[in-house]
């Protein structure tokens, strides 16, 4: 008990808070992205799955065909498949203008199916999990005490805070591109009226949304884990779903809040090996429960976009 | 492009969902046959094989039983305009309550300890839907987030239990002690797994339907379902109906589970549900919210799932097949049914004008 204020504590805490974080930056700004257009994809959680899944396949294929970069053509696959999965949504919420509730979950289902389907059919039955040699963890500031620690991350952790949160941000609010996308999803008409093409707009942004979902669920299974297991997004998808809101659809904050629920998981993990006499599925459903917690506290400030759930048809 | 037209007439209606079962069965006899398995010979095992005897045939029923429950659970939800993606966890809880009813009710008689299952079962998944309910009417939050992280948490609480005071002693497996045999759901048919669950279903889906289409409360949850600021504006109180209808929903979703518990189990697992809450969203849609329609989707979702099993025994396909299908099919249903309020034209043509 007296290891927790400890400063080896506290820098694996941070350490860890980074990890768990990063493929929930990277879903749920896709989210913040797709939802900004108006268009809510609970194809979330299947489609982080299903890019678990295909870059951790194809990333084995390519390393049994001896290609060195083997783990970079998985990240590409799982990108790949994200990118469809986002535009197949397209298709029932832009062109045929369903529910998006019952399209979304129906995305997830499929996504999950498939992706269950083709393990089982690749790898048949197997004892052992198949697993290969994910990504290191980059050492950039090796030797130096606690940020040497810290900042022993993998690189698409890098990537997640340095370069996908900024360039969001820059893209959402300081291009005219961003600003199109935010119109969309505010007023589609006017955006119609203006002449651009509300529908070619939320496809290229669903596209985008499904990339950057499929590349957090990605990392798990080539980074995290250098394995694939029918629980390794268990509900991260749904959690995503609740930053967004819980972010009132702004990456930065969803950065943010991908960081509390990455502090909370840490925690429990942590706490789940110091011995309380406390069953340890109480620790694992703690970050679930501060998501909805999270999600009360800013219940007050969340404002939808203006055509949040709407399909457009042209008059 | 899609050009508005009058409501489809009926026979295109009933045509709907057979062309949607034909369409998804071309979309997934790909998979079959990526697998080296012939497509024609999986149809037969899916959608014939389950009715070739009598026994199958039950066992198809008993399938059902619980995806009916789940199925007008989420129709009754979606009718009230409640995004209730929660029947999962509901299901999990209500399985728990009548497994905790169950332990004691070993000197009890039948006659009460069935109710109290059936009112524990209902209690428990009711229960599990009052917190994302009152956050969605009083604090106005997204429903389909916290039901659907609640379904995470009813899973856990459920590994807890089982892990912890409920542990088998005997076995030191993760399941409860056996509930007792007068709390046992019996038999409809002897020898067959078929029981009391099965009428208590239809019972339960006769009553939606009369509430639905025979009761003013019906006609008021509907009217919020279709438009809540036409609902409110007409003085329906739209906060304290959702939250009924929410509570309702999720009452039927424990009935799943108390059924599961009491007909087929017997104790506690932590797999008492292969996501039967989340399939029935898919027959609640399949079924377009529509009591008949839901029956008739749950015990065709009941048949490929049992159908699935045998495909996997016989042609050596991966069981997750049945996963596949049902999803191609609640998409491509979706797909189908945009064609009943809609014409395609192709875009060289000249649009018909609207009246």
């Amino acid at each position: 008990m007296d290891s927790i204020l400890s400063l080896t504590f506290l820098v694996g805490l941070i350490a860890a808070t980074l990890r768990v974080a990063t493929p929930l930056v990277f879903a749920s700004i896709g989210e913040v992205l797709t939802e900004r257009t108006g268009i809510l994809n609970l194809g979330i959680e299947g489609i982080m799955f299903l890019g678990a899944f295909v870059g951790f396949t194809a990333a084995y294929q390519a390393n049994e065909a001896g290609i060195a970069a083997y783990l970079w053509i998985g990240l590409a696959s799982a990108i790949l498949s994200g990118i469809l999965m986002g535009m197949l949504m397209g298709f029932f919420s832009v062109t045929l203008g369903v529910n998006q509730h019952v399209s979304g979950l129906g995305i997830t289902l499929l996504c999950t199916g498939l992706s269950l389907f083709g393990f089982r059919m690749v790898f048949g039955e197997r004892a052992v999990l198949p697993s290969i040699d994910p990504f290191p963890q980059l050492t950039p500031f090796r030797g130096i005490p606690v940020l040497g620690d810290v900042s022993g991350q993998y690189l698409l952790t890098y990537v997640a805070f340095l370069v996908i949160v900024p360039l969001s941000w820059w893209l959402l609010f300081h291009t005219s591109f961003g600003l199109s996308l935010r119109s969309v999803g505010e007023n589609p008409e006017a955006v119609d009226a203006a002449g651009l093409n509300v529908f070619r707009i939320r496809y290229l942004v669903l596209a985008m949304g499904g990339g950057l979902m499929a590349a957090g669920g990605v990392f798990l299974s080539l980074a995290q884990l250098g394995a694939f297991t029918p629980g390794i997004i268990a509900g991260r998808g749904w959690v995503c779903i609740a930053l967004v809101i819980f972010a009132r659809w702004h990456p930065v904050r969803a950065a943010l809040g991908a960081l509390l629920f990455g502090g909370v998981f840490a925690l429990q993990l942590r706490l789940q090996t110091m011995g309380f006499k406390l069953p340890f599925e109480i620790f694992l459903a703690l970050p679930y429960l501060v998501t909805i917690a999270a999600l009360a506290l800013a219940s007050r400030h969340v404002s939808y976009p203006g055509a949040y759930l709407k399909p457009y048809r042209r008059e | 492009m899609l050009v508005e037209r009058l409501p489809a007439p009926v026979w295109f209606r009933t045509l709907i969902p057979l062309a949607s079962i034909l369409v998804t069965f071309l979309l997934t006899s790909g998979f079959v046959m990526a697998v080296g398995a012939n497509p024609f010979q999986a149809a037969y095992y899916f959608l014939l094989d389950p009715l070739a005897n009598p026994v199958r045939l039950i066992e198809v029923l008993v399938k059902s039983t619980p995806l009916l429950l789940t199925g007008i659970a989420v129709a009754f939800a979606f009718a009230g305009g409640y995004w209730n993606i929660g029947v999962e966890g509901q299901l999990y809880m209500g399985a728990t309550v009548a497994t905790a009813i169950g332990l004691q009710m070993h000197a009890v008689p039948a006659w009460l300890a069935l109710p109290l299952m059936i009112a524990g079962g209902f209690a428990g998944g009711m229960a599990w839907a009052a917190l994302p309910a009152l956050m969605k009417v009083r604090l106005k939050i997204d429903e389909v987030v916290t039901t659907l992280l609640l379904n995470y948490v009813a899973i856990f609480i459920v590994s807890a239990v089982l892990n912890g005071p409920w542990r088998d002693p005997v076995s030191q497996w993760p399941q409860s002690p056996e509930i007792a045999a007068s709390a046992i759901f019996p038999r409809l048919i002897p020898r067959s797994r078929l029981h009391l669950g099965f009428i208590l279903a239809i019972v339960i889906i006769l009553i939606v339907w009369f509430v639905l289409s025979r009761t003013a409360f019906g006609m008021k949850m509907r009217a919020v379902g279709l438009n809540l600021d036409a609902a409110r504006f007409s003085g329906i109180h739209v906060d304290r109906t959702m939250l009924i209808v929410a509570l309702i929903s999720g009452g039927i979703g424990g009935l799943a589970g108390a059924g599961e518990v009491a007909g087929i189990h017997f104790h506690l697992i932590d797999a008492i549900s292969p996501g039967y809450g989340y399939t029935g969203i898919i027959i609640a849609t399949l079924g377009a919210l529509s009591p008949i329609g839901v029956s008739l989707a749950a015990v065709f979702i009941g048949l490929i799932d049992t159908g699935a099993q045998t495909v996997s025994r016989a042609l050596g396909v991966p069981i997750y097949l049945g996963d596949v299908i049902q999803a191609t099919l609640l998409l491509v249903t979706l797909a189908m049914l945009v064609l009943q309020g809609y014409r395609v034209c192709l875009r060289w043509q000249s649009a018909p004008t609207r009246e």
